[in-house]
C-alpha cells in the first residue's frame, strides 16, 4: 500500500524540518557562533569549553617519577630507542645539580607531568596562555593562521591551537565546513600541536627527547556529579631519534576556585 | 517536483544532516599504551605503596592487613578484579555496540572482559538502576549517557575488589564513573572511583589507547579457582603493626613511609614540600627498571 503525503502537510512540515536541520548541523559545525554576514567569531568567543582559571595536578599516576626524584636508570614505561638509553645512562645527579640549565624537565612534553598548578588565561582573542607555578613556565597557544617567528628552538616550542567540536560520524574524516548561522557549541576539545622544541627530559632522571620531537595534545573537560571539574590532557610526544613509538600519557587536573596554593618556584633539575 | 519527491528529498537531506547527535563510534580494538604506571599495571605494584591514593584510615588498615597470599586462597583467586581493572590493569580494550534488532539503535556499549574481569555492559536505553539492595557482583551495573562526544558510564553494584593490586581495596559501596573520549585514532579513558568506606575523596586514573588493526577477542579465558598452596583453614593476612613491607618503598626508592601510606594529601603538589627533606636518594635502579 502506498502512502502519499499531501502538499498541505508538506507545506506545514517544511519550516520545521529545515529549522531542525539547521539546528542539528550547527551543533557540530567547526567555528560555530558567528552571525550571518558578520565576521567569524574569534577563537575566544567561539570557545566551546572554558579552560581558563586555576588548575591543580592530582598525582595518582607515575607517582614515583613525578613527586620525588626517580632512580637513575628507571625507565619503566618509556619506549626508548637504544640511542635514548645511551644518553640516559650517562645522566648523573651531581652533574645535574651543578648544571646552569635546571629546566630540562620543564619543556612542553613533560611540563604537565610536573606536580603544580596551572593558570590559564586569554592573552588576547586569538591566544590562550598557560602559566605554571612549578618552574615558572609559560606556554602560549596560538589560534588561526599564526606564523611562528624565526629563531632558535625553545623549551616550550611553537604551539598552534584549534577547537575540535562534537560531530557525528567517523571522527577520522575531516570536519564539515563552518556554518556561520550555528548556535554556540557547548562541548568540544582543544587540540594543540607544538613544534620547534629544544630537547629536554621526559623524566628528571635523564630520559631524553630531542630537538626533533613534536607534541600533540588534546584538552578535555569532564564534569563529575559531585561538582568536580577535571581537565584531562592527552599528550603524544613523537621523536624518531629517542622514542620507538609515540609516547602517550594522559594527565589530569582539578579546577580550583581561586589562586590559593599558587606557589611560583624556579626550575629544579633534582626536585 | 511532486509532493512525494519533495518529501523524499527532504527526508534524505535530514538523514544526511541528522545523524544521531554526538554518538561517536567507539567500536573496535584499542591497544593500551602502558606508558604510565607501567609496572603497577603490568607486573604489579610494590607492596605497601599507596602513594597518591586517597585512602582513609579504614582503607589503610585493610590494605596493611593484606597478604599477597590472600589471592592464592581458592575463595579469593577470582576476587580481585572488578570493573576498576579497566583503569588499573594493563589490557587492551575491545568495544562494540549492541543494537535493537528492530530499530537498529544502540541499546548498550560493551567493553569486553578478560580473565578475571567480566565485560562491562553500558546500558544506553535508560533502564532503571537496580535497587540498592540488589545483589552485587564483579560486573556491577552500568548506565551510560553521552555528554557531547564523551561517553560517560556509571557503574554501581560491584562486589568488593581491589583499587591497587597490593591490597588497597574498594568496597561494595563504590561507584565508578568512566569517561570514554575519542580523538580520531586515540582513546582516552578517565575513571573516577568514589568509595564512602575506604576513600576520603574520589580517586581518578586516566589511560590512553590507540586504535589497533589487530582484532581483539571479546573476552579472555575464564578465571578458574585452583589449589595454589594455601592450606585449608588458613587466611593469609598481617596483624596490625606486623606487615613486613612497611619500609619497602623507602628501601627501594627512598620514599618515606608517610608517603607510601597514601592519603589524599599525597596526591597534591604541596605534599612534596612536606617530604622534601625526608626523601633519600638510593641511587641506581636495580630491579624493574624497564626498557
Amino acid at each position: 500500500m502506498r502512502h502519499r503525503i499531501s502538499k498541505g502537510t508538506l507545506t506545514q512540515l517544511l519550516p520545521f524540518m529545515v529549522g531542525l536541520l539547521m539546528v542539528q548541523t550547527g551543533l557540530y559545525a567547526q567555528g560555530a557562533g558567528g552571525r550571518q554576514g558578520g565576521p567569524p567569531p574569534t577563537p575566544k568567543a567561539a570557545a566551546p569549553i572554558d579552560l581558563t582559571g586555576y588548575w591543580v595536578s592530582v598525582v595518582t599516576e607515575d607517582w614515583r617519577y613525578r613527586m620525588v626524584m626517580p632512580l637513575a636508570g628507571d625507565y619503566q614505561g618509556v619506549p626508548m630507542t637504544p640511542a635514548a638509553r645511551k644518553v640516559a645512562d650517562t645522566w648523573d645527579l651531581e652533574k645535574e645539580k651543578a648544571s646552569p640549565d635546571q629546566c630540562k624537565s620543564f619543556g612542553a612534553p613533560s611540563l604537565l607531568r610536573v606536580p603544580g598548578r596551572l593558570h590559564i588565561t586569554w592573552q588576547d582573542d586569538q591566544t590562550l596562555r598557560m602559566d605554571t607555578d612549578a618552574g615558572k613556565q609559560t606556554r602560549v597557544f596560538h589560534f588561526g593562521n599564526w606564523q611562528a617567528p624565526a629563531g632558535p628552538a625553545t623549551l616550550q616550542g611553537d604551539s598552534v591551537a584549534q577547537w575540535e567540536l562534537p560531530r557525528p560520524g567517523d571522527p577520522r574524516q575531516p570536519p564539515p565546513p563552518p556554518d556561520p548561522n550555528a548556535p554556540p557549541p557547548t562541548h568540544g576539545s582543544l587540540k594543540v600541536t607544538t613544534t620547534h622544541l629544544k630537547g629536554g627530559y621526559l623524566r628528571k632522571n635523564g630520559v631524553p627527547y630531542s630537538d626533533n620531537a613534536n607534541l600533540m595534545e588534546y584538552y578535555d573537560l569532564l564534569r563529575e556529579h559531585n561538582g568536580d571539574l577535571w581537565m584531562v590532557v592527552t599528550t603524544v610526544t613523537t621523536d624518531p631519534m629517542y622514542l620507538r613509538e609515540p609516547f602517550m600519557v594522559s594527565t589530569h587536573f582539578k579546577k580550583q576556585p581561586s589562586d590559593a596554593g599558587w606557589n611560583p618556584t624556579a626550575c629544579s633539575a633534582t626536585w | 517536483m511532486t509532493p512525494n519527491k519533495l518529501g523524499l528529498n527532504l527526508a534524505m537531506l535530514l538523514a544526511v544532516g541528522l545523524p544521531a547527535l554526538a554518538q561517536v563510534d567507539l567500536s573496535g580494538s584499542w591497544a593500551s599504551k602502558n606508558h604510565e604506571d607501567a609496572m603497577e599495571r603490568g607486573a604489579g605494584p610494590n607492596p605497601v605503596d599507596w602513594a597518591g591514593l586517597p585512602l582513609n584510615e579504614f582503607g589503610r588498615a585493610k590494605a596493611l592487613a593484606f597478604s599477597q597470599s590472600t589471592i592464592s586462597m581458592p575463595e579469593r583467586i577470582c576476587w580481585f578484579q572488578t570493573q576498576w581493572h579497566i583503569a588499573a590493569g594493563p589490557f587492551n580494550l575491545k568495544m562494540w555496540n549492541e543494537t535493537d534488532p528492530l530499530t537498529g539503535k544502540t541499546i548498550a556499549w560493551v567493553v569486553g572482559g578478560w580473565e578475571t574481569r567480566a565485560p562491562m555492559t553500558i546500558w544506553m536505553d535508560g533502564r532503571p538502576r537496580p535497587s540498592k539492595n540488589a545483589p552485587h557482583d564483579q560486573t556491577g551495573f552500568t548506565l551510560g549517557s553521552w555528554d557531547g562526544d564523551v561517553l560517560t558510564a556509571v557503574t554501581t553494584h560491584m562486589k568488593t575488589g581491589y583499587m591497587r593490586r597490593n591490597g588497597a581495596a574498594m568496597s561494595d559501596q563504590a561507584t565508578m564513573t568512566t569517561h570514554f573520549i575519542r580523538h580520531g585514532s586515540m582513546l582516552t579513558v578517565a575513571a573516577v572511583l568514589e568509595d564512602p568506606v575506604y576513600l576520603t575523596e574520589p580517586y581518578i586514573l586516566t589511560r590512553s589507547y590507540t586504535e589497533s588493526p589487530t582484532l581483539l577477542d571479546s573476552a579472555g579465558p575464564p578465571c578458574i579457582p585452583g589449589d595454589e598452596g594455601v592450606e585449608e583453614g588458613r587466611v593469609p593476612h598481617y596483624l596490625p603493626g606486623k606487615n613486613p613491607f612497611l619500609d619497602e618503598m623507602n628501601k627501594v626508592y627512598g620514599i618515606p613511609q608517610e608517603a607510601a601510606m597514601g592519603g589524599s594529601q599525597t596526591m597534591y603538589p604541596e605534599f612534596r614540600d612536606k617530604i622534601k627533606d625526608k626523601v633519600a636518594n638510593p641511587g641506581k635502579c636495580k630491579r624493574n627498571c624497564g626498557n
